[in-house]
């Protein structure tokens, strides 16, 4: 890490940000974190007897009754209770996560039935790595900024997965957003341009039927994170213009708190801007639900005029980056669900036995 | 697993899709072909709001088929604040600390899967309302 920059090489002038035809925003916005948490110091006590300074100070953990489908279904509620909007008006139901309940069967089918978006839609899964919500997000972006269709609901959930005594086990945690994009005139905050960036890069990975991820340790940092999501970050911002000191506020994938401070830093942004979102400390890795539940944190106190700049990263590898701007109507719309911090501060601690039982790593 | 049965109540059980009758006003729940209340034809659909209280509980120990997992739990009949009276679980709570009258809210959760093969079964449960600043 001592040596990247994520500035090695020159951004094209002429790159490839994305801008819809028609404009295009959130129109509501809703996040979800279950009740338990696994304090760090518990998995340490476990597997190093207490040798190991946990990467996090606690993480959520769902309950027994919880899966991806049930959480996407309650942030999707909040979602739609922000926006008003008729949920038989959603053209796609989209969720992205690690952890769907069936290798085959969507998620997407049982969520859009629950809020009552069925049946004139499109709905589908979709998988890579922690970006699968953000790829959605783009997704729904094109769908409504072509015109074909008028709402589109992306989701970024995960029950995420960890090895028992893995490093990973520390932040593996469960939450995430869900985002109603709509046209422009409807958006608590527009998405003024986007962009994506991604390349073969092997720093993570779970074989089919593997109940655990793998990762290539360090491999993971430089090659992975730091390049994909510094290089989407300029590429955007590149394309747009903007410069750090335009934003208020910046979200970028949090597999640790680490990681997003240092590529604030590498990208000139400040301690202050990445603060509102950050929520890696409190809950963990939430993997799909990472960066957009940092985002969903962000415009539960951010003021009309605001820019956000967000920036995903799914191992594998690649990143999705948003630049927004927050509008009026978030003001309006904000207090119509619960906030992220009321699910945060919503806490059961448990230790280790219960965490093992919730999580099935009990076999009977 | 009944799994054509469950998803013909689908609506009602992820999202407590009833009724209200078009001749008396009353809310029905669960849908049915002919209103309790006032014994003409029921309907049309109305999505209960999924506020409520309870009005009973009890805990289980030894759980039916298909529940072992999740014992000890509670299972409540709720008051909707439409009126209608509902047998569910509730969720995210302790049993010490469930009292009744305590305002409560519907979840959509997992009620039951068949084996680690077979369909995952979705349907409302209740926890307590959840604390907004």
């Amino acid at each position: 890490m001592t040596n990247f920059t994520g500035n090695e090489k020159p951004i094209s002038p002429a790159a490839p940000v994305m801008r819809p035809a028609r404009g295009v925003g959130i129109a509501g916005y809703g996040a979800y974190v279950p009740r338990y948490r696994l304090p760090g110091k518990e998995i340490s006590r476990v597997w190093t007897e207490g040798n190991t300074p946990p990467t996090v100070a606690e993480k959520s953990v769902p309950g027994l009754d919880e899966d991806v489908i049930t959480m996407a279904v309650e942030a999707a509620r909040n979602a739609l209770d922000r926006a008003g909007t008729d949920p038989s008006g959603i053209g796609a139901v989209w969720v992205g996560s690690e952890s769907h309940p069936y290798a085959v069967k969507p998620s997407s089918s049982v969520v859009a039935e629950a809020i009552g978006a069925s049946p004139n839609l499109l709905a589908a899964d979709w998988e890579f790595a922690c970006k699968a919500g953000s790829e959605a997000m783009q997704a729904a972006v094109g769908m409504v900024g072509s015109g074909m269709i008028r709402y589109a609901l992306a989701i970024g959930m995960d029950t995420a997965q960890g090895r028992p005594g893995d490093a990973l086990e520390y932040t593996a945690g469960a939450g995430g957003g869900a985002f109603l994009i709509g046209p422009a005139e409807d958006a608590l905050a527009v998405i003024e341009a986007s962009y994506s960036y991604a390349t073969d890069t092997p720093d993570f990975w779970r074989r089919d039927h593997a109940q655990y991820p793998s990762h290539a340790q360090r491999f993971t940092g430089e090659p992975a994170y730091f390049k994909h999501v510094t290089r989407a970050a300029r590429t955007l911002l590149a394309g747009t213009g903007a410069s750090p000191a335009d934003f208020r506020y910046a979200v970028f994938h949090q597999p640790n708190p680490k990681f997003p401070q240092r590529a604030a830093e590498l990208l000139g942004f400040t301690r202050e801007q990445i603060q509102a979102g950050l929520l890696a400390p409190q809950i963990g890795n939430t993997y799909a639900g990472s960066a957009l539940i940092g985002l969903t944190a962000v415009l539960d106190q951010a003021a009309p005029g605001d820019r956000i700049l967000v920036v995903s990263f799914g191992s594998g590898a690649g990143s999705d980056a948003f630049q927004l701007t927050v509008t009026e109507k978030l003001l309006e719309r904000r207090p119509r669900a619960p906030r992220t911090a009321d699910y945060i501060s919503r806490r059961k601690e448990i230790d280790y036995g219960v965490y093992a039982r919730y999580r099935g790593k009990l076999k009977m | 697993m009944d799994i054509a049965r469950h998803w013909r109540l689908r609506r009602q059980r992820y999202a407590l899709v009833g009724e209200q009758c078009g001749h008396c006003r009353e809310y029905i729940f669960p849908p049915r072909d002919i209103c309790p209340h006032c014994g003409e034809e029921a309907g049309p659909v109305h999505a209960m709001c999924g506020r409520g209280e309870v009005y009973s509980f009890t805990v289980v120990h030894e759980p039916p088929t298909g529940y072992e997992t999740q014992a000890p739990y509670a299972v409540a009949l709720v008051k909707l604040a439409e009126g209608p009276l509902v047998t569910a679980q509730l969720t995210d709570v302790d049993a010490a600390d469930i009292k009744i009258g305590m305002p409560v809210e519907m979840v959509t959760r997992r009620l039951r899967t068949d084996g680690a093969e077979g369909v995952i079964q979705y349907g409302y449960k209740f926890r307590p309302h959840l604390a907004v600043s």
